[in-house]
């Protein structure tokens, strides 16, 4: 479903990503793991086309269609989601406003679907009114992103970070949501919908199973391997140890 | 000499007074001959080439949903209709004859005659306007409406407006300024004398549709007595050649309550300089100031804003944003709180920017084009939160809002 080659990436004429290969396959769930710094946001902006992420070389490819080049909206027109780490705040635009943007709507009006959605997210229905991640908290963004995504229904979706600052309460439930969006109820042959993870702290795993795990370090994917394998690895030796533990095999 | 005399040699020594703020205008190229009009016996006898103005300017020619409706054409009240027992509606010269009163307690109380050239041309040249007065304890939820039209070219339109709400009475009023697509060039001069007495309410919205060669100049008070509250909702959407106006609510009995909320689309060449003051004179009297200017083109807008605060435990915060889409328009936003009392509770906010990257990303990133973001972002930035009106005025005034944008977006 999503084909990197060789990707280079510089943003603001330094070089952030080195000859990157990724491939990620229709049903198929990727975490990327990674030390703060070491490139994973800017690989997940790259792939939704940011401007500021200047493809050097290498393509990135989406359902067969090479998109190294399209802007952001056709990229997500094609079925592309992303739930942001630290998303802006806009002034005067709601979060039901933003529900409506991702479910291609144009009415004013909520739809009843997405009341029912977010009251599984724990989100009251006035909290739709309030200004986009206005004073939200941190958790309060993270469900927000997710409400967001469930409206849009991608067929690939990247999540960055979705278990930092998030409460130990709303963890399993925004877990359960993402196993939920990303096909993981389904047996495996009956699976569509793919998807991307960026953490850090690895957290979210214990409550979404992923069928690949990369470790990324100096932006190029450093280790690739089993997820439970690599979660272990990393807990007990740590990112740069359990990269050569990778090399080893 | 009688008081009316007074107020005449008043404004004849003021005939030459320039106003402290904007640009000074030639009096003299904008006709004081009214071209006249013929009464209507309805708003539906407006011809349809002027009804779209008219429905730009928040005018329903109708007159459904409307408890009132008065239009002034050029310098003729073509039409004045009142349907509510708790409200009068006449032209202001009508009026005058009708309530010896309105001459000494109300003509020039809250607006001082020799304010500058303007309020003296008004005084001393023919002038129409609108009296609108809701009765005591009435409460009049469904709003009058009022059209200022000019249709004719170089006409200088002189108004002068007295509103009073009695002791506990509720009055709605929508008033929309409207021009002609003939008019090339215009003046209009706009007195407005407001009374909101004990427990009254008055919410008061304008919407002005001007256009690139009109020049304005409101002159606009308010007094308002112990519980009272005025709301003044104003949406400038349309060019102007030149607006300088700066409203003052003056708070003066207990609990009074003064509320202005602008949203002005400065565009062409038009040089605004838009205030709203609220002087705090009553104990525990409050004000909010909010406005949200966005210039483009080679618009030039000076934002103001003043709370001053002098009656005890006093409150008044002021919130100015603007909005930059051109390198060659210009804001400049003023905030002024004065205190001379420490029980006070005055503040103010201020920003001036310009559309966030980060913020069109984010909604291109749930599928819009940057065009499409770009306006959200723009309606969002000026979605200000109506607040006090009735729930039908509020969805209308929305709805106003609405329309203007999709005008010039």
């Amino acid at each position: 479903m999503l084909e990197i080659e060789n990707l280079t990436v510089e943003v603001a004429g330094k070089e952030i990503l080195r000859d990157l290969y990724l491939n990620i396959e229709r049903g198929e769930v990727h975490v990327l793991f990674g030390p703060n710094g070491c490139g994973k946001t800017t690989l997940l902006l790259t792939i939704l086309g940011f401007p500021a992420y200047k493809v050097k070389s290498g393509s990135i490819k989406f359902k067969g269609v090479d998109i190294t080049n399209l802007p952001t909206n056709e990229r997500v027109k094609l079925g592309m989601g992303v739930s942001f780490q630290h998303p802006p705040q806009i002034r005067g635009v709601t979060l039901g406003d933003m529900v409506n943007i991702a479910q291609g709507r144009s009415e004013a009006a909520i739809d009843e679907g997405v009341i029912e959605l977010a009251a599984r997210l724990n989100i009251p229905y006035e909290f739709l009114s309030r200004d986009v991640n206005l004073g939200f908290s941190g958790g309060e963004v993270k469900r927000s992103e997710i409400l967001q995504l469930m409206a849009q229904s991608p067929e690939f979706i990247m999540f960055d970070e979705p278990d930092s600052g998030v409460d130990v309460g709303n963890i399993e439930l925004i877990g359960g949501i993402m196993s939920e969006l990303l096909d993981r109820n389904k047996l495996p042959s009956k699976r569509v919908r793919a998807g991307l993870i960026i953490t850090h702290s690895g957290f979210i795993m214990r409550y979404i199973k992923a069928d690949r795990a990369h470790v990324m370090l100096e932006g190029s994917i450093a280790c690739s391997g089993m997820p439970d394998e690599i979660t272990k690895n990393i807990m007990e030796v740590g990112f740069e140890k359990c990269v050569e533990k990778c090399k080893v095999k | 000499m009688n008081k009316r005399d007074i107020i005449i040699e008043r404004a004849k020594r003021a005939r030459e007074k320039k106003a402290g703020l904007g640009d000074d205008i030639n009096l003299e190229r904008y006709n004081t001959a009214g071209s006249e009009h013929d009464a209507l016996k309805s708003l539906a006898e407006v011809p349809q080439e002027h009804k779209q103005s008219l429905l730009r300017a928040g005018i329903e020619p109708s007159e459904s949903g409307r408890s009132g409706s008065f239009l002034l054409q050029d310098r003729s009240v073509v039409f004045s209709r009142v349907k509510s027992p708790g409200l009068e509606l006449m032209s202001t010269t009508e009026a005058l004859k009708r309530h010896e009163w309105l001459a000494t307690d109300y003509l020039w109380k809250a607006i001082p005659v020799d304010m500058d050239k303007y309020t003296a041309d008004v005084e001393l040249d023919e002038t129409n306007g609108y009296f609108i007065r809701a009765k005591a304890n009435s409460k009049v939820t469904i709003p009058v409406q009022a059209c200022l039209f000019i249709t004719t070219d170089k006409t200088g339109q002189k108004v002068h407006n007295i509103i009073i709400a009695e002791e506990n009475s509720e009055l709605h009023i929508i008033t929309g300024c409207s021009v002609a697509h003939a008019v090339q060039s215009a003046l209009h001069l706009g007195v407005s004398e407001f009374y909101v007495k004990r427990g009254a309410k008055i919410t008061f919205t304008m919407i002005h549709n001007w256009s690139e060669g009109v020049e304005v100049r409101p002159r606009t008070a308010v007094v308002i007595e112990d519980d009272g509250t005025f709301i003044s909702n104003y949406i400038l959407m349309t060019p102007v050649k030149s607006l300088q106006t700066y409203p003052t609510a003056y708070c003066e009995g207990k609990n009074a309550r003064a509320n202005f909320q602008s949203i002005i689309y400065a565009s062409g060449n038009a040089r605004i300089d838009m205030g709203s003051r609220a002087v705090l004179k009553g104990e525990r009297s409050r004000a909010e100031i909010i406005s949200r200017v966005l210039a483009t083109d080679n618009a030039e807008v000076i934002a103001r804003g003043e709370v001053i605060g002098e009656g005890a435990n006093a409150s008044g915060h002021i919130e100015c944003r603007g909005l930059m889409l051109s390198d060659n328009a210009a804001i400049t936003s003023i905030p002024e709180l004065k205190a001379v009392r420490k029980d006070l509770d005055l503040s103010h906010e201020a920003a001036v920017g310009k559309i966030a990257e980060e913020a069109i990303l984010y909604l291109m990133a749930r599928g819009l084009s940057e065009e499409e973001a770009t306006s959200v972002i723009i309606r969002g930035f000026l979605n200000v939160d109506i607040t006090g009106l009735p729930e039908a005025l509020a969805r209308e005034t929305k709805k106003m809002l609405d329309m203007s944008l999709e005008k010039v977006m």
